[in-house]
């Protein structure tokens, strides 16, 4: 690249004022964009001729046409008369769900043992070292394999377990009680997420008027009013039943309720459990990089605890830890993945039987790679959003 | 749980007398500091002593150790209530190294202790010069010769018979070996002041990061051909390892470019004025500096490849875990499988964590020096 030869001072000038470093640079950019142009295109060129000799139409159209391949297990109405489009439209629905769910589930239980590690009980600590080590150092897909053997050597619907009333868990998966959510109860809902923005507005203004004259206003009234009150009082104006809806075994299988398959109940816990490993890690070193002058302080203005904890630890905390979080939170969306190897059908597995029944293996490969690449810029947008929120204000 | 203010940094009440015998005072402090401590240590306790007790019911005490060849009725016997070890005698050949021919599996064998005798001697700080890359390639060579052979007398053996622990280490420390030189290079394109170079790196690197390996190998397994000239084909083992290679060199880029950052600026400025190319440079002053910045980050990428190569499963190569796979399917050990599994975790297990201890050691090193 550029030679930074001291020796000459009075710099040669070639063509129209480029000089001898912007020649060089300019020499080997054009060697390397050509090299993989040459390559890309000699690629091309051999895809085309094989794709053509196999008689393998490219573009998209085949999303047209009828996909024929059964999805088990989706939330979307999908049945194999249905096209392609249709078909990777409910795979992605499939890598959402157990992704979103994932996500938080995995925040939760990495916290609660990041925390734990933190204890001053030896045993619990300990224990949580322990289960950190032990998850992060096997492979996740024999982890996956391992609770999926598991799920299958469950006994059979008719002697489900039944750890709490109401839950089964059988080689069927795990069924749980549930209210039913139809459009009536999708309003009520809807207003309890509309009543939590115009808490927040309602508390930030609140904020602000405290920090005016330091007269603390409380906020809890508005919360109570908006989020729980005016929904219930919507839900019980219309009539809206939320009456819950328990499974039964009849004959082999269960009536109501809510069922998780078993492969997508085994690659949820592996997922989880692997992801809160290292989230786990994440939350212990964030906690423990706050100084200890700062928990000094809190004590010595007599904070009470958990105002010490929510104001003064977490947010200093939060820092450290919201950009590692990230980076795990697209680890755990692209190993939803590894889902093909227990056949629960999320995208890749979609495009992958696209890909044996069609040979559009470069579209379906670019689908896969659309798809990702907008999931990872999804959590990265919003997690850099966050991220700025809570950044240090410097004043 | 309890609370958060029990970090050991973190200021505590005072102390209480610290007397009486030393084994109850660390049990006081340790476990029963507090009533809901002590609530907790003892809820604890009793979950761990259940657990402990059916692990060792089921594991030891109910556990069946060995059967006559081919023979799982004793297994069957205690289904459910004890483990069946056995299957691990009878099975053992075949998850460790595959299909290779029977009578010549010492040398597998040997390349598995080759490539740990390589992996412990990387180790040593005082080995970190050039002499150690002359090492790896004389042992990566000698490890080729061993488990193709063909050459010395050794007969040959094609690599589609190759499997198990071997495949592990060849794609892992393969993958490693080329990955790393592409990271380097990668990693300064992206901080490169031509465009076009810079360009290419970011999109190389944010195109690989951005999917899942599952699709990488796939595209390995099923694009490659169409890729190629007809006629032309590779082994299905070689296409993976380059999707490893090409993996593991975005992965890399990324820890090797934040240890360029990490490079005091003085020191390129010094560089440049010596009069040092860019390539001398980078080979003498930077990189060296660079890399010794993110070593305890290299090696925690290094296991996570480690633990990736098993993807190879859902393309059919048979490594470790493909091979533990398939030893299963015989009809009469199917039932069998968590041993075989438990079994080959704790191999992946032992590897992982001694290299995550290595790096935690290096990691206490660096920061007190």
């Amino acid at each position: 690249m550029t030679s930074d030869s001291p020796r000459p001072p009075p710099r040669r000038r070639f063509f129209g004022g480029f000089g001898r470093r912007e020649l060089q640079g300019l020499f080997w950019q054009v060697l390397v964009v050509g090299i993989v142009l040459g390559v890309v295109a000699f690629l091309w060129s051999n895809t085309v001729t094989n794709l053509s000799a196999r008689r393998i139409t490219t573009g998209f159209a085949f999303l047209g046409r009828e996909a024929g391949m059964p999805i088990a297990d989706s939330l979307l109405s999908y049945n194999p008369r249905d096209t392609y489009l249709w078909a990777f439209v409910v795979g992605i629905a499939n890598t959402l769900r157990v992704a979103v769910i994932g996500i938080v589930l995995a925040t939760i239980l990495g916290t609660l043992i990041g925390i734990s590690r933190l204890s001053a009980n030896w045993l619990l600590s300990r224990l949580a070292a322990v289960y950190v080590e032990t998850l992060r150092d096997i492979p996740l897909l024999l982890q996956l394999l391992f609770w999926y053997v598991l799920m299958q050597a469950l006994p059979a619907a008719r002697a489900a377990w039944r750890p709490v009333e109401g839950v089964f868990l059988s080689n069927r998966g795990l069924i749980l009680p549930a209210i039913p959510v139809g459009s009536p109860q999708l309003w009520v809902l809807g207003t309890a997420v509309l009543g939590l923005a115009v808490f927040y507005l309602i508390r930030r203004w609140l904020i602000a008027q405290q920090m005016r004259d330091g007269k603390p206003r409380p906020a809890w009234p508005f919360a109570v009013g908006l989020i729980v009150a005016l929904p219930a009082a919507m839900s019980v104006a219309l009539g809206v039943s939320w009456k819950i809806e328990w499974p039964e075994l009849r004959g082999f299988n269960f009536v109501g309720g809510l069922t998780l398959a078993p492969e997508y109940f085994a690659l949820l816990i592996a997922l989880v459990t692997y992801t809160s490993a290292f989230i786990a890690e994440i939350v212990r070193s964030g906690i423990q990089s706050v100084p200890r002058g700062q928990w000094d302080a809190a004590n010595a203005l007599g904070l009470r605890r958990s105002f010490m904890l929510r104001q003064i630890i977490l947010p200093q905390a939060l820092r450290v830890i919201v950009p590692p979080m990230t980076s795990q939170y697209l680890n755990l969306t692209k190993n939803s993945s590894l889902a093909v190897a227990i056949g629960y059908q999320d995208v890749v597995s979609v495009a992958n039987t696209t890909l044996n029944q069609t040979g559009q293996a470069i579209e379906a490969i670019a689908l896969i790679m659309a798809v990702f690449l907008t999931i990872s810029l999804g959590i990265s947008f919003f997690m850099n959003w966050y991220n700025s929120r809570i950044a240090l204000v410097e004043r | 749980m309890t609370a958060i203010t029990d970090i050991p940094d973190a200021p505590r009440a005072a102390r209480r007398p610290q007397m009486g015998n030393p084994v109850l005072r660390w049990l006081r402090t340790n476990l029963f500091s507090s009533i809901p401590n002590a609530i907790l240590s003892v809820v604890l306790l009793a979950i761990l002593a259940k657990g402990i007790f059916s692990f060792v019911q089921w594991g030891i005490a109910n556990a069946v150790w060995l059967t006559p060849a081919n023979d799982s009725s004793a297994c069957k016997a205690v289904r459910g209530l004890g483990a069946c070890w056995a299957i691990i005698p009878e099975k053992y050949r075949f998850i460790l190294f595959g299909t290779y021919p029977f009578d010549e599996q010492w040398r597998p064998a040997l390349s598995v202790v080759l490539f740990i005798a390589l992996f412990y001697l990387s180790t040593g700080r005082a080995l970190w010069r050039r002499e150690l890359a002359y090492i790896w390639i004389g042992a990566l060579a000698l490890i080729s010769v061993l488990m193709w052979g063909g050459v010395f007398g050794f007969s040959f053996v094609s690599q589609d018979r190759w499997g198990g622990l071997p495949v592990t280490l060849i794609l892992a420390t393969f993958g490693l070996a080329f990955g790393f030189p592409l990271g380097i290079l990668v990693a300064l394109g992206r901080r490169s002041k031509l465009p076009a170079i810079r360009s290419l790196s970011v999109l190389y690197v944010e195109l690989i990061r951005g999917v899942p390996l599952v699709s990488l190998l796939f595209m390995a397994s099923v694009m490659f051909p169409l890729f190629m000239p007809s006629g032309f084909n590779i082994d299905k083992l070689l296409r993976a390892q380059i999707a490893i290679i090409l993996f593991a060199g975005a992965y890399l880029a990324e820890v090797i470019r934040g240890g360029l950052q990490a490079v005091p600026r003085g020191q390129y400025e010094a560089a440049d004025a010596l009069g040092l190319s860019y390539w001398r440079k980078h080979r003498l002053i930077v990189l060296p500096q660079a890399i010794r910045h993110v070593i305890p980050p290299l090696v925690n990428t290094f296991i996570a490849f480690f633990k990736d190569t098993s993807l190879v499963l859902i393309i059919g190569i048979f490594d470790l875990l493909t091979t533990a796979k398939t030893a299963i399917i015989d009809p009469a050990w199917q039932q069998f499988s968590v041993e075989v599994y438990i079994f080959v975790a704790a191999i992946y297990f032992v590897f992982c964590f001694a290299m995550s201890r290595y790096s935690r050691g290096l990691e206490a090193n660096t920061a007190s020096r």
